[in-house]
């Protein structure tokens, strides 16, 4: 649960559905189409007539911003000039900032021809007490460099927001424009509180024939609403983050995780690195993986991820199989040993006995491969039945031929990191 | 109670939701702590007002249950803290019912999953009321040998290794609370162990942040040293670094941020916490630790020192004089929960009863060892049922299908016969389903549907004890006995039973032996001769058959048969089959909404002895 971004496309249908139901006379008409690499482009253009009428800006929707700046704005084009850039640049890899991505989702709607002074800007922002909107008539891509023209307006978290009296605190400058502004303005925030808005950005919109038009705009929810906002939200899809393609094994565990009611979370970072954890419990994992980057080992880090929730034996027996699958691919080039760390905290309820079995299992069916890339193994934790996790630990160690060493609460948490490492 | 604290030994709590375990270890630490009262004062449950029976020790102890808070509040006054389990969709109303409430200081909201929305709502309510909110999605949090919430520090045993169950020096707050347990180990490893340790929860704006507990902390003479945890992700540590600066905190505070592998891991990586993620550089966790350190707080170079500096800080502490050390105090045993000690297999108790048929304490069903899917998946059908539940036996698929043949002859004779009668009278005089059922089902016995089991006995005690046919009938005579299974009232040799006729055709397709048949067919032969109506009858057919069906059948053996007439299993085969008719009379009559059954009187002879 947290805050995820969504595709303009989705921030803008929901804004065209429900934004009249707060403001009398927006007729923002939604006029949008989302392309992926499933959409039939002859369907779309049944589906919305528009496109062929109209002049249209076609760009890729996909959570990253500056798309003007990376040159993937194609504006003021006809239909055919819109489908041959989609046509071009689906599939195609790009450099966002240092991430590397395919564009695979693009979004089409009308042009707005307008002047770079006409640009509005407005975005809220949640804060523990208050709501903050800013507003600024100096919108469009060189908002950062003219952030001393916002206007900051805060709005406490218990106010009623249809009493916000907007059209006072809103700059001069608007002149005819000031009243619809401040319509729209408090429109939006009523409707950023009450759709689990956590983060909303419309920069810029512009008004055309008299009403207000949004025209790049960034939106955030609180996915906790979920519950609350089936109806609202609709079919709304939270997207993966740009460039963060799941690999087969992340899949799989994700796969997995959304199967029980146990928590299985895993990252790969560096499938060549030599340091590989398996913690339990989520701020556990977050601490182990610090201890290996504080001691110096970042770029040997191989995963991060966590168990948690009492999974069951089955279940840490598949995630214990896929770690070690990834860890026992290649031997290091250079020969030196790998480190697999089975660490923990002391555990509320989870039964460390139950979960351990299927690690040890995990462990069994890898032994020869454990061998042969060299593994040394390290497990330090606590909680109900430790003591019978840790003595199948250590009699596990017996006969595994790799060496393992057991820790229980009696050793500092993250001690095993700096035992491990320490020697290096 | 003082400002600065939440919790003393005489607090008392509301729980919300019935949380059974979590309940009994609340009072579990009260005992262990030797508190005078549980600190639960009563269960507030939406479905079930009443009482709710909990361990105090040894004994048991009832604690009041109300549906609603204001039920609760008005009923005990000086409850001061409600614990709420209430789900992430009912956390929120909840949870401002009970701020609402002018007694309740302190809520602790366990949900995970609350709305950032709503906790905000809620954080800038008890702010307004000066009151305390610990979480949402949160353990909670304990103070050392007074009160606990929940299920924080986990089990009894972790509780005492710990040392839990009395004060120590060391405030302790960190969002995790799943590092609450490692924390209150670090500390009791470390110094002489927490007087205090909250979890204030992982969500992105907690109702008490950590400055808030920090705070109390530094207000609490028992608190020499403070220490904490913080996260990658918002910037409430800063609100640290300034109450550090202008001198609101001066006890020694050890604090460690966590999430500094943040800089490695690409950005989109979302930790276990929903407010554990850096959005500007101020954020992160390496940031964070370097302005607390600058600001006079004891930063650890990682977590992995964060234990010794608790150590130094204690030493040093200990040196100057500042405190004595704790004087540990005697414990009290808390019993083992009786389930937990048969887990661990060190008590054992002799049954009462037991049970070979079946066995539901799996993930699925056994049907006489045979998971239930199975059952379906091989097509089993009713009679290979009743073979794995009567008989605890596969039998073959041409027995399971003569038994399903019974059960379909059996199942219904008319309305006028006794246990379709007995049913319909029952029905009309406005008797549910089940009463009807039963009885009808009352009449069965030895003059009705007994016939097959006697017949069974009879011919077969006949056949063993090598009387012919001519001795056995001669036999039933002398001792003026009707030959059970012999006989009809309409039917005879010349107009047969066709229901006889499809048992006896598919016994000698289907069976490896008809001998009793053979025998009864004998029989039949000596009485029709005297009187054509004196025909095997179906009764009397399905009573020899079914010996015939288990001699034919390597599963049974001599005393399976045995057992099948001596415990009744046929009279159980006609009672199971006839329920579905007598079951099919009842509904008939409630459908057509029958009146009361009273039988005429012109239909009873009154004879009445005559007065002397």
């Amino acid at each position: 649960m947290a805050q995820r971004g969504i595709r303009e496309y989705d921030a803008k249908r929901i804004l065209a559905e429900r934004l009249p139901g707060y403001i009398d006379d927006f007729d923002y008409n939604g006029e949008i189409a989302l392309i992926t690499p499933d959409t039939d482009l002859e369907v779309v253009a049944v589906d919305n007539p528009w496109v062929k009428k109209k002049r249209l800006v076609v760009k890729p929707d996909q959570l990253f911003g500056k798309r003007g700046s990376h040159g993937l704005i194609l504006l003021d084009a006809s239909w055919d000039e819109a489908k041959k850039y989609i046509q071009e640049n689906m599939g195609r890899e790009v450099l966002v900032g240092s991430v590397v991505g395919t564009l695979d989702t693009f979004l089409i709607e009308p042009f707005i021809p307008h002047g770079p002074e006409e640009e509005l800007y407005v975005a809220i922002k949640s804060e523990r007490e208050k709501d903050v909107i800013y507003f600024s008539l100096r919108g469009g891509v060189d908002i950062e460099a003219n952030w001393d023209s916002v206007t900051e307006i805060p709005v406490d978290v218990l106010a009623r927001p249809e009493e916000l009296d907007l059209g006072s605190k809103l700059p001069a400058g608007l002149a005819d424009r000031l009243a619809a502004t401040a319509a729209f303005i408090q429109g939006i925030h009523r409707l950023y509180r009450d759709l689990g808005f956590a983060y909303l950005e419309i920069n810029p919109f512009v008004f055309a024939g008299g009403r207000v038009v949004p025209l790049d705009l960034v939106a955030r929810l609180d996915d906790a609403e979920a519950f609350w906002q089936r109806k609202t939200w609709q079919d709304l899809e939270f997207p993966e983050p740009f460039g963060r393609g799941l690999t087969e094994e992340e899949a799989w565990i994700k796969e997995i995780d959304s199967r029980t009611g146990a928590s299985l979370k895993l990252t790969i970072l560096n499938p060549g690195g030599r340091v590989w954890t398996m913690v339990a419990g989520g701020g556990a994992s977050v601490i182990y993986a610090d201890t290996i980057c504080d001691l110096g080992f970042a770029g040997e880090l191989a995963n991060y991820g966590e168990y948690s929730g009492d999974p069951s034996t089955q279940d840490t027996y598949e995630y214990t199989k896929t770690i070690l699958e990834l860890m026992t691919r290649k031997k290091d080039p250079e020969g030196r040993t790998k480190f697999l760390l089975i660490g923990g905290g002391i555990a509320n309820f989870t039964d460390v006995a139950k979960t351990f079995k299927g690690v040890v299992m995990g462990l069994e069916d890898y032994r020869e491969r454990l061998q042969e890339i060299g593994v040394e193994i390290y497990v330090r934790r606590a909680g109900p039945n430790y003591e019978e996790g840790l003595r199948i630990m250590r009699k596990l160690g017996e006969r595994l031929g790799v060496p393992i060493h057991v820790y229980g609460p009696e050793t500092h948490m993250t001690r095993i990191v700096s035992m491990a490492l320490g020697g290096e | 109670m003082k400002d600065y604290q939440l919790f003393d030994r005489n607090t008392r709590a509301f729980v919300y939701g019935f949380q059974t375990n979590a309940i009994q270890r609340m009072l579990d630490f009260d005992y262990l702590c030797r508190r005078e009262v549980p600190s639960v004062a009563a269960i507030i449950n939406p479905n079930r007002a009443g009482v709710h029976k909990v361990f105090w020790g040894t004994e048991e102890i009832l604690l009041p249950m109300y549906r609603t808070i204001p039920e609760a509040v008005a009923a005990h006054p000086s409850v001061d803290v409600m614990v709420n389990f209430a789900s992430f969709r009912s956390a929120f109303d909840t949870s401002m019912e009970a701020l609402a409430s002018p007694g309740i200081k302190t809520v602790a909201i366990i949900a995970e999953g609350v709305p950032e929305r709503m906790a905000r709502v809620m954080a800038a309510t008890a702010e307004k009321m000066k009151k305390t909110i610990i979480g949402p999605a949160t353990v909670g949090g304990l103070a050392a040998g007074a009160f606990r919430i929940g299920n924080t520090a986990g089990t009894i045993e972790n509780i005492i290794e710990s040392k839990l169950h009395r004060p120590g020096c060391v405030g302790f707050v960190s969002k995790s609370g799943g590092m609450l347990n490692e924390a209150f180990n670090i500390i009791a490893r470390n110094s002489s162990g927490a007087v205090e340790g909250i979890a204030i929860g992982g969500d992105r704006y907690p109702g008490s942040d950590l400055l808030d507990h920090i705070l109390r902390f530094e207000a609490n003479p028992d608190v020499a040293i403070i220490a904490s945890l913080g996260e990658v992700g918002g910037t409430d540590e800063y609100r640290i670094v300034e109450a550090l600066q202008d001198g609101r905190i001066r006890k020694p505070l050890v604090i460690w941020v966590t999430g500094t592998c943040s800089k490695v891991l690409p950005g989109s990586v979302q930790f276990g916490h929903a407010g554990a993620k850096a959005q500007t550089d101020l954020e992160t966790a390496d940031a964070k630790n370097r302005a607390l350190k600058e600001a006079g707080a004891i930063v650890p170079d990682s977590f992995d020192g964060y234990g010794d500096e608790i150590r130094r800080v204690y030493e040093s502490l200990l040196a100057e004089g500042r405190f004595r050390e704790v004087e540990e105090p005697e414990i009290p045993k808390i019993p083992m929960d009786y389930a937990k000690a048969v887990s661990e297999g060190i008590v054992r108790k002799s049954t009462n009863l037991i049970c070979t048929i079946s066995d539901d304490r799996g993930e699925e069903v056994l049907y006489g060892g045979k998971p239930l899917s199975r059952v379906l998946d091989d097509s089993m059908g009713i009679g290979g049922v009743i073979g794995l539940l009567w008989f605890k036996k596969e039998i073959p698929p041409w027995a399971a299908e003569f038994i399903e043949l019974v059960l379909q002859i059996v199942a219904d004779h008319g309305p006028a016969v006794s246990a379709a009668h007995n049913a319909i009278v029952a029905s009309c005089a406005g008797k549910d389903l089940i009463t009807s059922l039963a009885s009808g089902l009352l009449t069965i016995g030895p003059r009705f549907g007994g016939a097959i089991d006697d017949a069974a006995h009879e011919f077969k005690r006949a056949r063993d004890s090598g009387l012919s046919p001519e001795e056995f009938v001669k036999e039933m005579k002398m001792g003026g006995i009707n030959i059970p299974g012999i006989g009809h009232r309409i039917k005879s040799v010349k107009n047969p039973d066709k229901r006889v006729e499809l048992l006896i055709s598919y016994a000698r397709e289907n069976f490896e032996r008809t001998d009793l048949l053979d025998y009864a067919l004998s029989v039949q032969e000596i009485t029709t001769a005297k009187k054509g109506n004196l025909i095997l009858n179906v009764d009397g057919c399905i009573g020899v058959l079914f010996i015939d069906l288990m001699s034919s059948c390597e599963v049974f053996d001599e005393r399976d048969i045995d057992d099948v007439i001596k415990y009744g299993y046929l009279n159980g085969l006609f009672a199971l089959g006839r329920s579905i008719g007598i079951i099919g009379h009842i509904l008939d009559q409630k459908r057509l909404d029958s009146r009361l059954y009273r039988h005429p009187q012109d239909d009873i002879a009154f004879m009445l002895p005559e007065l002397q």
